[in-house]
């Protein structure tokens, strides 16, 4: 084991599974946000995926990096007005809906991405790395961690300020409110409907964002279904994190590391089959499961539309 | 008159927002569908490719349908389907060539079958008993499901014969029997049989009633004395062995053997169809068949036009919205308990600590 633990392997592990951890940090976020206000989002993989192909676009289209992340969170948040729509509104089955628009996302991506680029399959530049004075002289982690490109510090900045709001405003009480017992939050005279479509248009946002950061900083590609499930662990992160933003963050980057675990280990001479490699982080989020399943926590309301005087 | 309306209105909108997209993208939505129709239907070789896509589609509908019946939302029907394709595909050249066919093939089927449900067992196990949504748990498992697939098909079921990671081949003549003077295995007869009896199963026996009233409201079923957890593990360990059994039916039918990689994504498509039909195993059967028809017709047309056949989940996918959409009108200022009523204490249910 000794010489699995070189600087370059850990180097590697650590900022791959930041670059691989952020998009499931940035949609876990949102689908905690979601399901703590009682909607449970199926459809955010799709939103990941809309959010890819945008944010991939507009940086092919703009050539600036920000305008395309910015793209793809109002790509992922459109989507999300659907949601808004179909299950918030008008109270249709949120699995339905979201099964729904996970398939129109990933036909529509792919669709207009062999339309678009069938031919030329185009890749982006990369984003230049912004390292941080004095902390990417650390030996090993400076370098990994602290020298990463610039939206990964504003990713973090994000999932700081979301905890702070969910936790320390009157916002987060009534999103809280609106999954737990939305009649109470009726009666103290917020509007449950309201409450819930800002959250679902946060999870929206923020599961596009995800995407992006795929689609721009990590892969630097478009690929059709690239999101390859990340939308569903990110679903199980936040069921298994009890809507605290520590443990979303904690879950993503655990999972971003099994994720980068193969690079790392064909860097010192290990080489694992891919498709165990595929396959380990599901493997991990099940068993995390299995363990924790007396502990995974939804929201009461969660997947209830909410109609005022119905018992 | 009101069904064909019920069942005709998402389809059409869908298939009009498709042509939208069509239209947007340059390409000529009247021959796309036309080429559909002609390939899927109207061409006598290509209605065969139709009815010989039917077999598995309407296996795994009937094991849908076992699942939702009981408000199972076993969405891993992919990751089922795929780890028992992989199985009966890896075995199967080997048992063919050693046994009778007759008898390779029940065997074969039994291993599908068992493949299929043994993968449900676990995300069975978490909702029975501690209430963790299944939804979520069984989409995992597909994933596992399909690496671990291509994990056999690259290492022990590999064929020593090809460079491209294969199993080995069951030889063409050695396949399912095919209806005489047709292309046609007689797999297609099996899956018909099967939704015969999912359907008399579910409308007139008990075992059916059982698994309907779990699904209506576990509450009621649990104050009647079933068992429900015990319920809940045998009609998701059912579900997931139609899933195998089509898997083995496709193998051994059309394939003959499985490559690394290959995925047909039956499953999320035919929750459209299933709920279209409202779960009845026989409603479902014209459906499925309009879904061959554009599955198949589809992949001819998504080619003639360069566009890649993801472009029929776009049209699943609108099915999907307009049928929700459609419900919801429907069911206005009617009391009637839909299925959103059965979904709500699913999820009411699983919310709980268990």
């Amino acid at each position: 084991m000794g010489d699995l633990l070189t600087a370059a392997f850990v180097s590697a592990l650590l900022s791959g599974g930041v670059m691989a951890g952020m998009p499931l940090l940035l949609a876990s976020l949102g689908e905690a946000i979601s399901e703590r206000a009682g909607v449970l989002n199926i459809g955010l993989e799709g939103m990941m995926l809309a959010g890819a192909y945008a944010g991939f676009v507009a940086v092919l289209l703009t050539g600036s990096h920000w305008l395309g992340l910015g793209a793809g969170l109002a790509a992922g948040m459109a989507v999300s007005v659907l949601m808004v729509g179909l299950c918030v509104r008008l109270g249709l089955s949120q699995i339905v809906v979201g099964i729904a628009i996970l398939l129109t996302a990933e036909g529509v991506t792919s669709v207009l991405h062999r339309a678009q680029f069938g031919t030329t399959y185009p890749r982006l530049g990369s984003m230049a790395v912004l390292q941080l004075p004095v902390l990417s002289g650390i030996p090993v982690v400076g370098a990994s961690l602290f020298s990463q490109p610039a939206p990964v510090y504003a990713g973090l900045g994000l999932v700081v300020a979301a905890w702070w709001v969910l936790r320390s405003t009157n916002f987060g009480l009534e999103l809280r409110a609106a999954g737990e017992k939305p009649e109470a939050l009726d009666a103290a005279g917020v509007s449950v409907v309201r409450t819930r479509s800002l959250a679902v248009l946060c999870a929206g946002a923020l599961a596009g964002l995800g995407g992006a950061y795929m689609s721009i900083i990590g892969a630097g590609i478009f690929v059709p279904f690239m999101t390859h499930g990340a939308g569903f662990i990110a679903i199980v992160l936040a069921m298994l994190a009890r809507g605290r933003a520590a443990w979303v963050v904690i879950g993503s980057f655990a999972f971003g590391m099994t994720v980068s675990l193969a690079t790392a280990l064909q860097l010192v001479g290990v080489f694992v089959p891919i498709d165990l490699v595929n396959m380990l982080p599901f493997v991990v989020v099940l068993v995390a499961l299995v363990i924790f399943a007396r502990r995974a926590y939804l929201p009461s309301a969660l997947g209830l539309p909410y109609q005022r005087g119905s018992r | 008159m009101k069904g064909i309306v019920r069942v005709g209105g998402p389809i059409l909108l869908a298939l009009l927002a498709g042509g939208v997209l069509l239209v947007a993208l340059g390409r000529d939505p009247f021959s796309f569908y036309a080429d559909i129709l002609s390939r899927g239907l109207l061409d006598p070789s290509g209605v065969q490719d139709t009815l010989v896509r039917m077999a598995p589609l309407l296996l795994m509908a009937s094991g849908l349908i076992i699942a939702f019946r009981a408000n199972i939302w076993n969405i891993g029907g992919d990751g089922q389907f795929l780890l028992a394709a992989a199985a009966v595909a890896g075995l199967g050249p080997w048992l063919i060539g050693v046994l009778p066919n007759v008898l390779a093939f029940l065997i074969l089927g039994l291993i599908g079958a068992t493949v299929g449900a043994a993968w449900t067992l676990v995300p069975a196990y978490l909702k029975a008993n501690f209430g963790v949504n299944e939804i979520v748990t069984s989409l995992m498992f597909t994933f596992v499901g399909v690496n671990l697939g291509n994990l056999l098909i690259k290492g022990p079921f590999r064929s020593t014969k090809t460079l491209v990671p294969h199993t080995d081949v069951i030889p063409f003549r050695e396949l399912l029997p095919k209806i005489p003077g047709t292309r046609i295995h007689v797999g297609l007869l099996l899956a018909l049989l099967a939704i015969l009896i999912v359907h008399y199963t579910m409308t007139r026996t008990s075992f059916g009633l059982r698994l309907r009233i779990l699904g209506s409201s576990p509450r009621a079923a649990a104050h009647i004395g079933l068992h429900t957890a015990r319920l809940t593990m045998i009609s998701f360990a059912l579900s997931g062995a139609f899933m195998g059994l089509a898997a083995a039916v496709e193998i051994l039918g059309v394939w003959g053997y499985m490559r690394a990689d290959w995925n047909p994504g039956f499953g999320l498509p035919l929750f459209a169809l299933v709920f279209l039909a409202r779960l009845d195993a026989v409603g479902v059967i014209p459906l499925v068949g309009f879904y061959g028809v554009i599955s198949m017709g589809g992949h001819y047309a998504a080619r003639r036009a360069d566009l890649p056949d993801d472009f029929m989940l776009v049209i699943v996918g609108m099915i999907l919205l307009f049928m929700a959409l459609a419900e919801y009108f429907a069911s206005r200022g009617d009391e009637r308990p839909s299925l959103a009523g059965g979904l709500r204490a699913a999820l009411r249910r699983g919310s709980g600590r268990g």
